[in-house]
């Protein structure tokens, strides 16, 4: 039986989950912004790494089929938007139900009636809306998280709505939003592919012929296959998708790690310290790796690796959020956009406005009063990430600068005007030689050290450097 | 085992009878007549103060006693009430909030006011504040600059011993008399400076024990206690001497036992690291902080804080033939009197003397002269002898800038990286 | 120069030139001259003029430059300048000076020497332990004694022994360098819209960057321009400004103060400058000790210095009352510990003298000035609006009286 380890790491903004094979490969990742409780979100995080997982198990049996076809990989992909699709419309109808219950023990008579009414509006308008974003792969640069998806369409519809029931619609969502946020749901994983599968296939039947041009779907000539012979394809994998659905993924062994470790279910000795996993991580993926960055949620990381991956020093700024992940959140909210927004929004600036300081409390205010001064928002945005550049870089110097080579990692690494910045600091403060390396995983890197360590069991077998 | 029980208990209880003589002394200073001295620890002059028969108070080890008793928070927010900045020093903001709030020393009764200020200016800019504002808190208090100078050159010249013995001359000792209305005796001194030599020894010894594996005590931590007679006044008398003597005699018998420090909480049960750390402790939080040591199994087998009241590693000792030469040169001698680069020897000494498997700083937000300087010789430090090092960041009684979370996030990540390296050489030798 | 304005024009990028160009300059015309950088607050320049050579300050980059290295020296809890100052000299800004000073005034500049020794700048690194005793032979000896070992070190370098003409010649300089600034100062204080406190404190400042001579031309050319009456009399208050003796407020701040209703009609931004409150007895035979004497006994007040038998607070009243002004502006950089410790006992002077004060902290490179500027200006118009301007009090009061 193959054997499957995991790393779990509870930040401060986001809980991530990573599971890898013996041969050290990602098979699953699963990340949840709940937050409440530790607990759940380790849970929820572990469960979305397990789904994942077995649609990514799943491409690579169907790659090693003689009659393997791309478009079946295509497919697979689509039944696993449908199915997140499922997962988001069951959250949502708990949110229905909640956000009726709010506003009946908050409200009475007529008013009660009124909202009541509008919430049913609200819902059954951004139902769809939503289902066809899941469907036509539209969510894209937004923001995947429960929250940010239905915040965003609730906000919509409210401003559509009397003025006067603004306020009482939005306290209602705010009361009603983190109990479902927190909920644990289990899903049973065969039922809810199936029913995945029933949705694409809907869609597929739904499909009118469309022109080339038409940009209401992503029209390639897979799809376009697809649409003629979605029933051949649903049928040739489904003994593929029902033998995956069961696996038994067996975890063998499990590390936790990130701020909220203390209180995961796991053995002390399972416990690591998120700056060695992250290093640790880091250096798997880029074994040339010798000074880590991690900007993370509320915290920076200033880390310095052997050539074994383990840490030699390390720093932290971890006293103050300034110029972290909550940060930019605020930042983002400020001017209402999304936050995977801000950096290609930055990326337009003519030049970088002078910002004076990082500090979030004064974020907004700041912010609002360089617009005032006739700033642009992609200026003032270049100006910021600068100036969180210029702050991790100061948190380099102390941790003794920048070896060859260097790898960024971090939520915060995402994006892409703050990999500009720095990767300028960097080439002007430490040569042009420096190799800069950036993973699109770089979110889990904590949570794939873990799960390493986990591998590894580090007391019993070393890495070999 | 009840013996060793016993011999352990005693040094503590000598200590604490000679604090609690002490402090009877003071609190019915007014009426026997017995005059009492503020003064500093870093370059306190004990034995002078003995040799005039005076008390000595030090308004740092009443700032400390405040914060390990939890009354800091409020001293301090009602000295920047009363106009102080967040920024500034916590222990003198501690001190003159204590002061507000009627100077009620440990004991609970009250601290008798100063007849002298001895502002021994020794190793920190902010003392000479702490006693200028003290001036205007206490009218008409008599005060007496000793400014100790800088060893800038790494070295003392006789030129600033010159100044100093001139200093204690015409100025010191002319206040003392005043104040105390007796005669200046030089053979008293000596006397006295005879029995600061047999402490001085006797200390040195101790400290040196953490030579051993397993270390018999921790040098930081219990270091603290271990200083206190040398540097809150008992310095030059008999009871100190008998107290080192019994408290080396506890040592002894530990390391020939093989036994490690004890701590609050019992034994520790295995010496898993052997730390040198520089900077002064929290004292808010001190037991809590200790804990975070000694549940990892580490030990600090050398600190710098335990020798800001002087450093005696490299052979310096009290001469009773020069009785004020050596109180010069015993000041300039103090942890914070030295360059960086004394201080960046000095620790190098105890990292390869006490075989130590890392260096910690515990950086203090309110003291510029340890903390300016600190991540230089840290480089340094790591570069040189390739040891792992930390860095945490507290503050002295400020408990707002104590953070337990954070402190103890760093300290595990340091103590698993020392931990990793650990396994890493062990495989290396048996590769080899 | 042939106006003000072209004056200024200089002086601000002279005063701001933290590659020291013109001082560089300066010494590599004549081998045998020697560059000295000094800290704040004070240093006799004296003796570096009479050993052929010049003593530059260095103050701190300010807002000027981006700190890239500087902040891996330091924790977030110590004040800005000393990390300006290292990344000066990691960048190469300070290689061709042959001497530094670190005179004493706390721990962050006497640990800055220890770096400055660690990183091996400069021949000689020497930190000057002002001595805090004030008797001629106690003190006295003491601080000779160091300004000999400064001596020692600039001789061992160009091989100059200073001869009494010389020190007494360079003394001479600086009296007279001292004796302008103070004039125009008056002058500042009795028509302060000729000229702002920024441009003249550009102007002082230059005085740091290049030789005496050419700053005591400057300074007689600006007095002589400012008998003319320009600019127009506003509606200001007149105040001090007193704590920014080291770190150096940004050019922002000043400016934030003057628009916000205030004259300043003094400060202590410039403090080594004007360290002496007389002259320094000139033509003696032991002109180093003439300096060590005023030193001791004729030396301004300042956080710096120990002052329980010369308090600092009756002094800065005096100081208020003889410049007339209205109120004082403490300004402290953030974590200062010298001015900040000192402020509960100044204001507390203040107060027993009915003299209004506000408070704030800064850093060097601070960007933001709109808090300071609504503080400075409810302070201005509060006095304004609510209390006589003491100076026309006090005008209105001596008349009546034929003082």
């Amino acid at each position: 039986m193959k054997k499957y380890y995991l790393g779990v790491d509870l930040g401060s903004t986001t809980s991530k989950a990573v599971i890898i094979n013996e041969q050290d490969e990602i098979i699953g990742r699963g990340i949840t912004n709940t937050r409440a409780n530790y607990e759940v979100a380790a849970e929820i995080a572990r469960l979305e790494s397990i789904y994942n997982a077995r649609f990514s198990l799943l491409k690579r049996k169907i790659e090693q089929e003689k009659d393997f076809e791309s478009l079946y990989k295509k497919y697979i992909e689509y039944i696993e938007d449908a199915f997140q699709y499922l997962q988001f419309k069951t959250r949502l109808d708990m949110l229905h139900v909640q956000l009726q219950k709010t506003a009946k023990q908050a409200f009475a008579g007529e008013i009660q009636k009124k909202i009541t009414d509008y919430i049913d509006t609200i819902v059954k308008n951004i139902s769809p809306l939503i289902r066809q974003e899941f469907l036509d792969g539209d969510l894209g640069a937004k923001s995947q998280f429960f929250r940010d998806i239905v915040s965003e369409k609730y906000h919509e519809e409210v401003a559509e709505f009397d003025k006067d029931y603004f306020e009482p619609l939005m306290v209602t969502f705010d009361k009603s939003i983190t109990p479902v946020e927190n909920e644990l749901v289990k899903h049973n994983f065969k039922e809810l592919v199936h029913q995945a599968m029933g949705l694409l296939n809907e869609k597929y039947a739904d499909m009118p012929d469309s022109t080339p041009g038409n940009k209401s779907f992503h029209f390639d000539a897979e799809l376009n296959l697809l649409k003629g012979n979605y029933k051949k394809v649903s049928e040739s994998l489904r003994e593929h998708i029902d033998q995956i659905a069961e696996l038994d993924i067996h975890i063998s062994n499990m590390t936790g790690t990130g701020y909220g470790r203390a209180l995961l279910p796991f053995p002390e000795d399972c416990i690591k310290s998120e700056i060695l996993c992250h290093a640790f991580g880091a250096h798997a993926l880029f074994p040339n790796t010798r000074t880590v960055l991690d900007i993370g949620g509320q915290d920076t990381k200033a880390i310095q690796v052997d050539k074994y991956g383990l840490v030699t020093s390390f720093h932290m700024n971890d006293r103050c959020a300034a110029g972290c992940g909550r940060y930019l959140g605020y930042i983002a909210d400020e001017l209402s956009i999304s936050l995977n927004e801000l950096g290609p929004l930055a990326l337009e600036a003519q030049k970088e406005v002078n910002i004076c300081s990082t500090c979030t409390v004064f974020a907004g205010a700041e912010l609002r009063e360089l617009l005032n001064l006739g700033e642009k928002r992609e200026d003032i945005l270049a100006g910021l990430h600068k100036a969180i550049v210029m702050r991790a870089l100061s948190l380099l110097a102390r941790s003794g600068g920048v070896h060859n080579e260097f790898t960024f990692t971090g939520g915060v690494a995402r994006n892409q005007a703050a990999l500009k910045y720095l990767t300028e600091m960097i080439r002007q403060n430490y040569g042009n030689d420096l190799t800069i390396n950036m993973h699109p995983d770089s979110i889990f890197m904590g949570s794939l050290g873990a799960a390493m360590f986990a591998r590894r069991n580090i007391e019993v077998d070393l890495p070999q450097a | 085992m009840p013996d060793k029980q016993v011999a352990k208990e005693q040094s503590m209880i000598l200590q604490k009878n000679m604090l609690a003589r002490l402090f009877k002394e003071l609190s019915t200073a007014k009426g026997t007549g017995k005059k009492v001295v503020y003064t500093f620890v870093p370059g306190n002059l004990s034995e002078l103060i003995l040799a005039f028969d005076m008390l000595p108070v030090y308004p740092e080890i009443n700032a400390l006693q405040s914060g390990m008793r939890k009354k800091s928070r409020d001293f301090i927010r009602d000295a920047e009430k009363a106009g102080h900045s967040e920024d500034v020093c916590t222990y003198v903001k501690c001190d003159i909030g204590m002061m507000l709030n009627g100077n009620i020393g440990p004991t609970g009764e009250k601290l008798p006011d100063p007849d002298l200020l001895l502002l021994s200016y020794t190793g920190c800019f902010t003392f000479m504040k702490w006693f200028e504002n003290l001036e205007r808190l206490y009218p008409g208090v008599q005060v007496a600059m000793l400014h100790t100078p800088y060893q800038e050159g790494g070295k003392i010249t006789p030129e600033m011993v010159q100044y100093m013995v001139k200093q204690l001359k015409e100025e010191v000792i002319p206040k003392m008399e005043k104040v105390s209305g007796k005669k200046f005796d030089q053979t008293k001194l000596a006397e006295i400076l005879e029995n600061s030599r047999k402490s001085q020894d006797l200390i040195t010894q101790i400290f040196d024990s953490t030579k051993n594996k397993p270390s018999p005590i921790d040098a930081y931590f219990a270091g603290v206690y271990y200083i206190g007679p040398i540097n809150v006044g008992f310095r030059g008398t008999v009871e100190a001497v008998e107290y080192y003597q019994e408290l080396y005699n506890e040592v002894q018998n530990r390391v020939e036992k093989g036994l490690g420090p004890v701590t609050p909480e019992g034994e520790i049960e295995e010496e898993r690291f052997r730390l040198v750390v520089e900077g002064p402790p929290n004292w808010t939080h001190f037991r809590e902080f200790w804990s975070l040591f000694y549940n990892m199994g580490a030990v600090i087998v050398a600190s710098s804080y335990t020798k800001v009241g002087g450093v005696y590693d490299w052979g310096f000792r009290h001469n009773p033939q020069k009785p004020l030469e050596s109180l010069a040169e015993y000041c300039m001698n103090c942890y914070t009197n030295l360059n960086l680069t004394q201080r960046i020897d000095l620790l190098e000494k105890c990292i390869k003397d006490y075989q130590a498997d890392g260096f910690l700083i515990n950086s203090i937000k309110s003291c510029n002269s340890f903390s300016a300087g600190q991540l230089f010789m840290m480089r340094i430090l790591e570069d040189k002898l390739g040891i792992p090092v930390g860095f945490i960041e507290s503050d002295l009684v400020d408990p707002r800038y104590f953070s337990y979370s954070n402190i103890k996030n760093r300290l595990d990540s340091f103590f698993q990286m020392l931990d990793q390296r650990k396994i890493i050489q062990k495989q290396q030798e048996i590769a080899t | 120069m042939n106006s003000l304005d072209e004056i200024i024009q200089y002086s601000k990028q002279a005063a701001f030139d933290l590659n020291f160009a013109s001082a560089k300059k300066w010494r590599s015309e004549d081998p045998s001259r020697i560059l000295l950088g000094f800290l704040p607050v004070y240093f006799p320049r004296e003796i570096a003029h009479a050993a052929n050579g010049l003593a530059v300050g260095i103050m701190g980059a300010g807002d000027r430059l981006q700190i890239i290295k500087g902040d891996a020296y330091y924790q977030s809890y110590i004040c800005h300048m000393p990390r300006g100052v290292i990344e000066m000299a990691l960048n190469g800004n300070l290689d061709e000076f042959d001497g530094f000073i670190f005179p004493s005034i706390c721990d962050v500049i006497r640990n800055l020497s220890g770096m400055f020794q660690l990183l091996g700048k400069g021949k000689f690194v020497k930190y000057l332990d002002f001595p805090q005793n004030f008797s001629s032979h106690i003190g006295g000896e003491f601080y000779h004694n160091e300004l000999h070992q400064v001596i020692d070190q600039m001789h061992k370098i160009n091989g100059i022994k200073i001869r009494p003409e010389q020190l007494n010649k360079a003394i001479q300089l600086y009296n007279k360098n001292r004796n302008l600034i103070v004039q125009i100062c008056d002058l500042k204080q009795e028509f302060p819209w000729r000229i702002t406190t920024e441009d003249f404190y550009y102007i002082l400042r230059t005085g740091l960057f290049i030789p005496v001579e050419q700053h005591n031309q400057i300074l007689e050319d600006t007095f002589r321009f400012l008998q003319e009456d320009i600019g127009e009399p506003m509606d200001n208050i007149k105040v001090v400004v007193s704590g920014a003796f080291c770190e150096q407020p940004p050019i922002g701040l000043i400016k934030t103060i003057e628009m916000a209703g205030c004259y300043i009609v003094d400060d202590d931004f410039m403090l080594g400058s004007r360290w002496m409150e007389e002259n320094v007895e000139e033509n003696t035979d032991d002109p180093l000790k003439a300096l060590v004497e005023a030193y001791l006994n004729k030396s301004t007040f300042s956080s710096t210095i120990y002052d329980v038998d010369n308090p600092k607070g009756k002094r800065l009243v005096q100081q208020v009352k003889k410049r007339n002004a209205d109120g004082i502006i403490f300004a402290a950089p953030s974590f200062c510990d010298p001015a900040l410790l000192d402020r509960p006992t100044l204001q507390k002077a203040c107060d027993e003298a009915g003299i209004r004060h506000i408070n704030f902290q800064y850093h060097e490179n601070i960007g933001q000035f709109k808090v300071i500027k609504e503080q400075v200006g409810a302070f201005s118009d509060s006095i304004k609006l609510w209390e006589e301007p003491v100076a026309e009090v006090r005008n209105l009061s001596e008349k009546n009286t034929n003082i």
